[in-house]
């Protein structure tokens, strides 16, 4: 008898916590985070640690530097006036989502394309970055396109959470993709063998390309990858203010001057499509 | 949940596979090395016995995900191609083998060494006497230690969502990433994984009772 | 070789130290949260206080048997729907805590189990309360019983720290990654170094054990 009520009082416990865990609430969506940043000040950004270009570790000064960063002091110093400071919270493709959703961080700023899917449960700015998605091989690799991959035999390296790994699985649907925790991890397998390609945005790729000789990015762009500011659902005043920062940019030339700072020495790359 | 169930349960299976196919691999090969190296901790030879101390006191303190790393992207650009489920399995292997080592090392030291000597005297060889008197008695004494580390073993192969192993953390970052349902995707894996491990450890508890 | 000169620059000498303080200091604060955590459970374990030591236990073997993985998760991105958001350090912290102290938990229960009876009786005969004789009688010798087993647990505690690279806990696992990721040429340098740096920490910890372990018997 006692036993049975305690294997009976263990399942009840069992049920109970996975219902509190499962149906929790989205009180997030009620504040108005534009207005929490104004009043400290600060902008919390989730950027990317491992992505040359965009936002990259320096091992020097244990800085974050890159296009996505600048770009981010950039908006904090429009939306909240001189003395905004921007603070950097490092991200993975897998982890922004969640941080976001949970309130972690106040806005994504980490080479992420603006898609129907993702809109379901973020908003998105405009578009801040207009990438594509192709791929990088080594030197003398006889992939020449994104339809050299389209074999079975084929292994292509990607990114957990990232769209280009979704988008390469319908554009090559025969090729076997493999997924890794963040593009540093991913490289390193590409330089490993563990794959023939290794797929993501362009801009990414070059990145990649001005560090290590030996690879290169071909055939150019297969999909139109714009780049966007991501934010809670619920918060259109941050999102407009956004938009209004990236505006303002354009305007006034600090956005080319950013474009150039990055992407001018970048070998391959057409800068000048980038300017606006 | 059930969401997450009806529309990725050809993943969670597949992933569930890869997992137990992984443990049951690594538990076989740990227990073969692990057996080696416990037997040479107890020979009277000192090289053999330097050999094994050195081996299970690196393997013990380095983290497994250093080990699986290394053989995922260092092997293959010196040596040999090595895929993301054979890297874990591997790295699996060598980390759970330093700790078996010392699981059945414990277990042959806790036989009497009266019958080795005993069975030394009545003219077996050293290793028919290790054969056929000690580890009989030895692995009878280290089955629950070695059921927890079965355990130990499944938790452990996540190890392999690291290098694209296809085991059930794997599929579980990817189904997380692709609903943006992360909390219910990581619930659901959880109870599978409980699935496995609770009666398995409730298991060796009783067992361990038993021969107490 | 040159490879190796270059990979053992000061700048990443010291970024890699950065990176292994960052190891250090998260495991020395689970250590010690659950070293404490882990008592309390072991000894509501222990006692069979009616209903509550059984939902206890539940749930310590619930905590046992998952995947660290997943606690790291469950803190990371779990917590913040009950309205609190650790940030990366904490969170790691937290999910080793929770981890550890539900495998110390057994560990310490089983140690209080090992000291014989008759010494609990035998205190309560002399007129201590049952948590006098716990804390100044129990405790103390299934602790000095319990270090080796202790001490190994505290071992894996730090080497599984090297789990949290996967939300970005900046350690010397993921410092080594940023450098070989930036530089092919640097990943043999780099895995040995963490091969030594780790195996430093670790089995450094294992000899302090059992000298303590000598001085103490």
């Amino acid at each position: 008898m006692k036993k049975r009520f305690r294997v009976a009082a263990l399942v009840a416990g069992l049920g109970v916590l996975l219902l509190s865990l499962s149906g929790c609430g989205q009180s997030l969506s009620k504040q108005n985070v534009l207005q929490n940043d104004k009043d400290a000040n600060t902008i919390n950004w989730g950027v990317k640690a491992d992505t040359k270009l965009f936002g990259l570790m320096d091992v020097q000064d244990n800085n974050i530097k890159g296009f996505d960063v600048d770009m981010a002091n950039h908006i904090t110093k429009h939306i909240l006036g001189k003395k905004g400071k921007a603070r950097f919270i490092q991200v993975t493709s897998q982890s922004r989502i969640p941080l976001l959703k949970n309130g972690n961080i106040d806005a994504i700023i980490a080479t992420m394309t603006i898609t129907p899917e993702r809109q379901k449960v973020v908003d998105f700015s405009n578009s801040y970055f207009d990438a594509g998605q192709s791929i990088l091989v080594p030197n003398d690799s006889n992939i020449h396109s994104v339809k050299d991959l389209n074999k079975p035999g084929t292994t292509v390296l990607g990114v957990v959470g990232a769209n280009s790994v979704q988008n390469i699985k319908k554009v090559a649907p025969n090729a076997r993709v493999l997924e890794l925790q963040d593009y540093a991890q991913a490289l390193t397998s590409l330089k490993a063998g563990q794959g023939e390609a290794l797929t993501t945005d362009n801009g990414i790729l070059y990145g990649m390309a001005v560090q290590n000789p030996g690879f290169k990015v071909v055939g150019g762009t297969f999909t139109r990858e714009p780049y966007g500011v991501a934010v809670n659902k619920g918060q259109e005043p941050f999102v407009k203010a956004v938009n209004k920062a990236i505006k303002e940019m354009e305007a006034d030339g600090e956005y080319n001057a950013l474009i150039h700072k990055w992407f001018g020495n970048v070998p391959g790359f057409n800068y000048k499509e980038l300017e606006r | 949940m059930a969401n997450i169930i009806s529309n990725h349960w050809q993943e969670l299976l597949t992933g569930l596979g890869w997992t137990l196919l992984s443990s049951v691999l690594a538990l076989f090969f740990s227990l073969v090395i692990g057996s080696l190296f416990a037997i040479m901790e107890v020979t009277e030879n000192k090289v053999a016995r330097t050999i094994a101390r050195v081996y299970i006191e690196i393997f013990r303190n380095i983290p497994l995900l250093v080990i699986t790393s290394f053989f995922y992207l260092v092997i293959p650009l010196y040596i040999t191609k090595v895929n993301g489920f054979t890297a874990g399995t591997i790295g699996l292997t060598i980390y759970t083998s330093a700790f078996i080592a010392e699981t059945v090392r414990s277990g042959i030291q806790s036989v009497d060494s009266g019958q080795m000597e005993g069975s030394r005297a009545n003219g077996l060889s050293f290793w028919q006497a290790m054969r056929y008197v000690v580890l009989p008695q030895a692995f009878k004494l280290v089955i629950p230690p070695l059921g927890n580390q079965f355990v130990n073993l499944v938790k452990n192969s996540s190890v392999l969502a690291f290098v694209a192993g296809f085991d059930l953390m794997y599929q579980a970052n990817n189904i997380a990433s692709t609903t943006f349902d992360t909390i219910n995707s990581y619930m659901v894996v959880g109870v599978m994984y409980l699935i496995i491990t609770m009666p398995i450890s409730y298991y060796m508890r009783y067992l361990e009772k038993r021969l107490a | 070789m040159k490879s190796f000169i270059d990979a053992y620059s000061w700048i990443n000498l010291r970024y890699l130290l950065e990176g292994l303080w960052v190891t250090v200091e998260v495991s020395v604060l689970s250590v010690i949260f659950s070293f404490i955590l882990g008592s309390v459970l072991g000894i509501i374990r222990y006692t069979k206080i009616k209903y509550f030591s059984a939902i206890v236990g539940f749930l310590i073997d619930l905590v046992r048997n998952l995947p660290l993985l997943l606690i790291i998760f469950f803190t990371y991105f779990g917590l913040p729907n009950f309205g609190f958001k650790p940030a990366i350090i904490p969170a790691t912290i937290l999910a080793m805590t929770i981890f550890e102290s539900a495998m110390l938990a057994e560990i310490i229960r089983s140690g209080i189990q090992a000291v014989p009876s008759g010494q609990m009786e035998g205190a309560r005969a002399n007129g201590l309360t049952y948590w006098q004789a716990m804390f100044q009688i129990i405790l103390p010798q299934a602790y000095k019983k319990m270090i080796p087993a202790l001490v190994s647990q505290f071992i894996s505690l730090i080497k599984d720290t090297s789990l949290a690279t996967i939300i970005v806990l900046p350690d010397l696992t993921y410092h080594a990654q940023i450098i070989y990721g930036q530089n092919a040429n640097y990943i043999i340098p780099m895995f040995l170094a963490l091969a030594v740096m780790y195996f430093i920490v670790c089995y450094g910890l294992s000899v302090l054990a059992n000298y303590i372990d000598r001085r103490l018997a």
